[in-house]
């Protein structure tokens, strides 16, 4: 039990790493990279405060620790994945917006222009 | 383009994807049959020549900077129709199935009946049409499904030759679905209560490009627009309810 515990306090520190890095190097932005760390640092928190983790396991009913606390994380990650899923949608949807509006100026332009240098 | 004069104005539009060796043939074809009704190509950044080759043809063509799928490319063209001022416009596929000698009914029945789209149907009358036992299999299917939602029978749910007028036109230029649109878009107006005719079209089996509902991608199709039905009919609805309670209790 103790292992997988361990494991997983590897695996957070792990993410939470994986995540400063990022963050350093500007590959995610910080607004995106904050529910990561959050999600990290409650794994790594649960995974070595063990009367936290008990007490929790207590709450919701569960055999043992790691089960509990990988339902947890799973939870958590599972509502990071919609939250993600609804911020990609908007940025689709605006992406396509943008696209059209970038099309449509390019088609008046172009009208434009043949039309000043129909004129001259 | 020269923006229209009339209170008829009409414009053709042809999205297309890798449609070299079809689209010089249609915007051809939509000049014989519909003389001075300006046609737009819209070129959801086709890796060929089709850009260059509607030009010669005598279409305008409005190239998009991405493949944003035919949804995106259809309501760029209507968002650009509205801002031209055009009262009707027909959209016609770029891979030549579409017959467009068919486009001068649309176009009447638009202007003659005043309702907001006219789907042109393969199957409202026996015209020789012929579709493949899958499609067909599907578009019964959805005939089943959107009676109840459309509150009358639809023959030809995902045909792609609509012409639709400025109201629809202004709709669709705000909400349009992205992907596999036909459906979505007759459940997005009727919900606002707008109407819709079909007339009997030709359909001619395609000879060059590939569909994009290939067999595989069938089995989301379904699913993709089930789903884009069961949202709008929920959407719609709550809104009429709102609107309906907030009328009564305002007196």
């Amino acid at each position: 039990m103790d292992r997988l515990l361990n494991v997983t306090t590897g695996l957070s520190v792990i993410l939470l790493v994986m995540v400063l890095v990022s963050v350093r190097r500007a590959h995610i932005r910080v607004e995106y990279s904050v529910s990561w760390l959050l999600a990290a640092a409650a794994m790594l928190i649960l995974s070595r405060a063990h009367l936290l983790l008990n007490a929790v396991r207590n709450l919701i009913g569960l055999p043992d620790s790691p089960l509990t606390l990988f339902l947890l994380a799973g939870g958590v990650f599972l509502i990071m994945f919609f939250r993600f899923s609804v911020i990609v949608s908007h940025l689709r949807d605006n992406n396509i917006a943008l696209a059209q509006r970038v099309a449509i100026l390019e088609y008046h332009l172009q009208n434009l222009r043949n039309h000043e240098s129909q004129e001259v | 383009m020269i923006p229209p004069n009339t209170h008829d104005s009409l414009l053709v539009i042809v999205p297309a994807l890798n449609e070299e060796a079809a689209i010089g043939g249609v915007v051809s074809e939509i000049h014989q049959h519909v003389p001075g009704v300006p046609v737009l190509v819209i070129d959801d950044c086709s890796a060929d020549s089709t850009i260059a080759v509607a030009r010669q043809a005598g279409a305008e063509v409005l190239p998009m900077p991405h493949h944003l799928g035919l949804g995106g490319c259809v309501q760029a063209g209507y968002k650009l129709a509205y801002e031209l001022g055009f009262q009707y416009v027909i959209r016609v596929d770029g891979d030549g199935q579409h017959d467009a000698s068919d486009i001068p009914r649309v176009y009447e029945k638009l202007k003659t009946t005043g309702c907001e789209m006219v789907i042109g149907s393969r199957f409202v009358a026996d015209n020789g049409s012929r579709t493949g036992a899958v499609r067909a299999l599907g578009i019964r299917f959805f005939r089943l499904v959107l009676r109840p939602v459309l509150g009358k029978e639809v023959h030809d749910p995902t045909s792609g030759f609509v012409g639709v007028n400025r109201r629809a036109l202004d709709v669709f230029r705000q909400s349009f679905p992205l992907e596999y649109p036909e459906i979505e878009a007759l459940v997005v107006l009727q919900r606002r209560r707008f109407r819709f005719e079909e007339v009997p079209c030709k359909m001619r089996p395609r000879t060059t490009g590939r569909s994009t509902i290939t067999a595989l991608r069938s089995l989301y199709y379904v699913l993709h627009v089930l789903l884009g039905v069961f949202v709008n009919v929920l959407k719609f609805d709550r809104r009429y309810h709102r609107a309906q309670r907030e009328r009564g209790a305002g007196g």
